[in-house]
């Protein structure tokens, strides 16, 4: 396979009247790379599609493929392929005409087209299923022939706008890996809009977590996940529990906390964030629920929190332990269920601790909302 | 009982449902129905004077559709000429009709339909008004307009486009804007019904794999509307075909509608049977031609109620 067609967004600003939906993007996206734009509703993720696929002009900066500037040429002339929210399926075509539309419109003939067609469906496992209207399908299989669709037309980039939403939650995560199969297998480049912080991470290779039209960080999900850059990154993408306070002392890579509540904490900061940071900087602090392990009772120092516990739930895989947090959040802790005996300490106050490099430091920021 | 009429009976109370059910049957029945009936009735009887009507010579005869085909018994013509043009000339002018108002009546119910805001529903407002004025004073006011000293001719004539003022009238231009006209409104609403629930993501969709906007509308938003275009269609040449008042009003003096002859043979010669077989013809024969073409669109009869 060839290394695929990378997209630019360069300075991208997109206005609708007074309102800035997506301020000075600047992405670049591997030719061949499964990306992901991740984010809440609303955060400007599809007004960034729609840029890329040309339903949409930008107000300013530039939008490249394969590095051509795209100004000024319409969706129906750029190498793109857009698979819709809801599929947008053409009702009255048989399956196999709504998948080979792209050759009509090129001017293919009906018998090439039903060929391409049976190869096709082939290859999204719904064999013979041409002959059949959209309405026929079931949500999974209309899912596959609109991925087909797309796929039909030989598009240098994919663009998926959440397109695993209307389905049940089994199904998704089986498209989840069937998608990023099929991208593997096809080559080109995806780039796929989703608020699931699930797909986001299982499927891409680079994720881009937005909010509010700005792009927070861009990275692998790992690093996104272990390695937040800002407060609302760490908050959207996972669970994790926050603690707010001021940098005490900067010691290297690593910042001493005086929290508001859970006195002086160490953590390590985060790298985007290192020699930005300095003593008597509002920060916060996120420490992953599963990152946690009981400590004995009554140690102290700078890696340990006690707190009463409100509640605990058995999860299964997990006990989970909800303790008295800040600003009304609760502190999550889980604990895995290695087949260990566990009590229950409703009312009590426990002490926790953690290693310094889970936990994480980034300047005081906006949350995402729960 | 059948389901459906218990399940109505359940639903609106046995008062409700007996009052609703009998003012529909009414209507279909008594003011629809039978009347239409007896006009099919007296198509086959001959025009007799009172007194001798229920007598021996009261039969039924053929006799009133043979003259539409025939003309006067021993007339100097093998065929009734003059009023089987008109008949055709009728239809050909009502199909006319419905495909111009089809061309000029789609592409505003597609805007109406796929354009979001306030303007629209102005639009709309600004479409609907005028026909709060009665049909008779519209089609005067066309006649002023296309009239020979009308408002057209004034303003090609001053602006030197035509050295004479053109006979719109005469040449039934005024006839056919007068009648499109007259129902665009049954054309433009059954096309935008449909179309406002078509998706737009399937327009994008077709545009996203590189059709033009012919394509589209071609592959994507005709074959959905086909209902509503089949409706608006109908409604419109039905309406034209069987049309009185613009034709009287802005036909030319040798060109006659159909209806025109119908009325002439009620009104004028007091020829009621003659009247009524001309009527059951023009219906019949609408009737058979809108068939006819809904057969060639492949359209169903229940996606014209849509």
């Amino acid at each position: 396979m060839s290394a695929g067609v990378g997209v630019d967004l360069e300075n991208l600003w997109i206005r609708f009247g007074d309102f800035v939906a997506v301020r000075d993007a600047n992405v670049n996206i591997n030719g061949g790379d499964f990306f992901s734009f991740l984010g809440p509703s609303g955060c400007g993720k599809t007004t960034i599609l729609r840029a890329v696929s040309g339903f949409l002009d930008p107000s300013d900066g530039r939008v490249l493929i394969g590095g051509n500037d795209m100004k000024g040429i319409g969706p129906n002339k750029r190498p793109t392929a857009l698979i819709f929210q809801n599929l947008a399926l053409f009702p009255l075509m048989k399956i196999w005409e709504n998948i080979t539309f792209s050759m009509e419109i090129k001017g293919a003939s009906a018998k090439e087209r039903r060929k391409r067609a049976d190869e096709l469906l082939d290859m999204i496992a719904l064999p013979g299923q041409g002959d059949k209207l959209p309405s026929e399908l079931s949500g999974g299989q209309r899912q596959r022939v609109a991925i087909a669709r797309a796929l039909c037309a030989e598009p240098d980039v994919l663009l998926l706008d959440e397109p695993l939403s209307a389905l049940d939650l089994k199904l998704r995560q089986h498209m989840r890996t069937e998608l990023r199969e099929i991208q593997q297998r096809v080559g080109i480049t995806f780039i796929y809009i989703t608020h699931d912080q699930g797909e986001a991470l299982t499927m891409s290779d680079n994720i881009a977590v937005m909010k509010a039209g700005v792009i927070d960080q861009i990275a692998d999900g790992k690093t996104i996940y272990n390695d937040p850059s800002t407060a609302f990154a760490a908050s959207f993408v996972g669970e994790n529990n926050v603690f707010r306070g001021r940098i005490k002392r900067v010691m290297g890579n690593e910042a001493l906390i005086a929290t508001n509540r859970s006195g002086e904490l160490v953590a390590r900061i985060s790298t985007a964030n290192q020699g930005r940071m300095k003593e008597g900087d509002e920060a916060m602090m996120f420490i992953r629920p599963e990152a946690f392990a009981l400590a004995p009772q009554g140690a102290s120092g700078d890696h340990f929190v006690t707190a009463r516990v409100n509640h605990e739930e058995f999860e299964g895989n997990v006990f989970n332990i909800f303790m008295e947090g800040e600003g009304g959040k609760e502190l999550k802790v889980s604990i895995p269920n290695l087949g260990q005996s566990f009590e229950d300490h409703t009312g009590q106050n426990i002490t926790l601790e953690y290693e310094t490099n889970n936990a994480v430091c980034v300047p005081a920021g906006e949350l995402a909302a729960e | 009982m059948p389901s459906f009429l218990r399940e109505f009976f359940k639903r609106n109370g046995t008062g409700m449902g007996s009052l609703m059910l009998g003012l529909v049957l009414f209507w279909t029945i008594g003011l629809i129905i039978l009347p239409q009936l007896s006009m099919l009735d007296f198509s086959f009887r001959p025009n007799l004077p009172p007194p001798e009507i229920g007598g021996p010579k009261d039969v039924y005869t053929l006799e009133n559709y043979k003259y539409l085909i025939y003309g006067p018994e021993g007339g100097s013509q093998d065929y009734n000429a003059v009023d089987l043009k008109v008949f055709f000339r009728t239809l050909v002018a009502a199909v006319c009709v419905t495909i111009f108002n089809l061309i000029l009546c789609y592409p505003i119910a597609y805007y109406l339909a796929q354009t979001k805001g306030n303007h629209i529903r102005i639009f709309a407002l600004m479409l609907i008004i005028p026909y709060w004025i009665n049909e008779i004073l519209r089609a005067f006011a066309l006649r002023i307009i296309f009239g020979e000293t009308g408002v057209l001719n004034n303003m090609f004539v001053g602006l030197g486009i035509f050295d004479t003022p053109f006979d719109f009238i005469r040449n039934d231009i005024a006839l056919y804007a007068g009648l499109g006209y007259a129902y665009i409104l049954l054309m433009i609403f059954p096309i935008y019904n449909v179309i406002e629930s078509l998706d737009r993501n399937q327009i994008e969709a077709a545009r996203d794999m590189g059709a033009s906007w012919a394509k589209i509308h071609q592959r994507v938003v005709i074959p959905y509307a086909k209902p509503g275009i089949s409706s608006g269609c109908t409604m419109v040449f039905m309406l034209s075909a069987g049309a009185l008042a613009a034709p009287q009003i802005l036909g030319g003096p040798s060109s006659l509608w159909f209806t025109q002859l119908i009325y002439q043979q009620f009104n004028d010669n007091s020829d009621w049977p003659q009247g009524a077989a001309y009527a059951v013809v023009l219906l019949v024969t609408c009737i058979l031609l809108v068939l006819a073409v809904m057969r060639l669109f492949k359209v169903n009869m229940g996606d014209i109620g849509k």
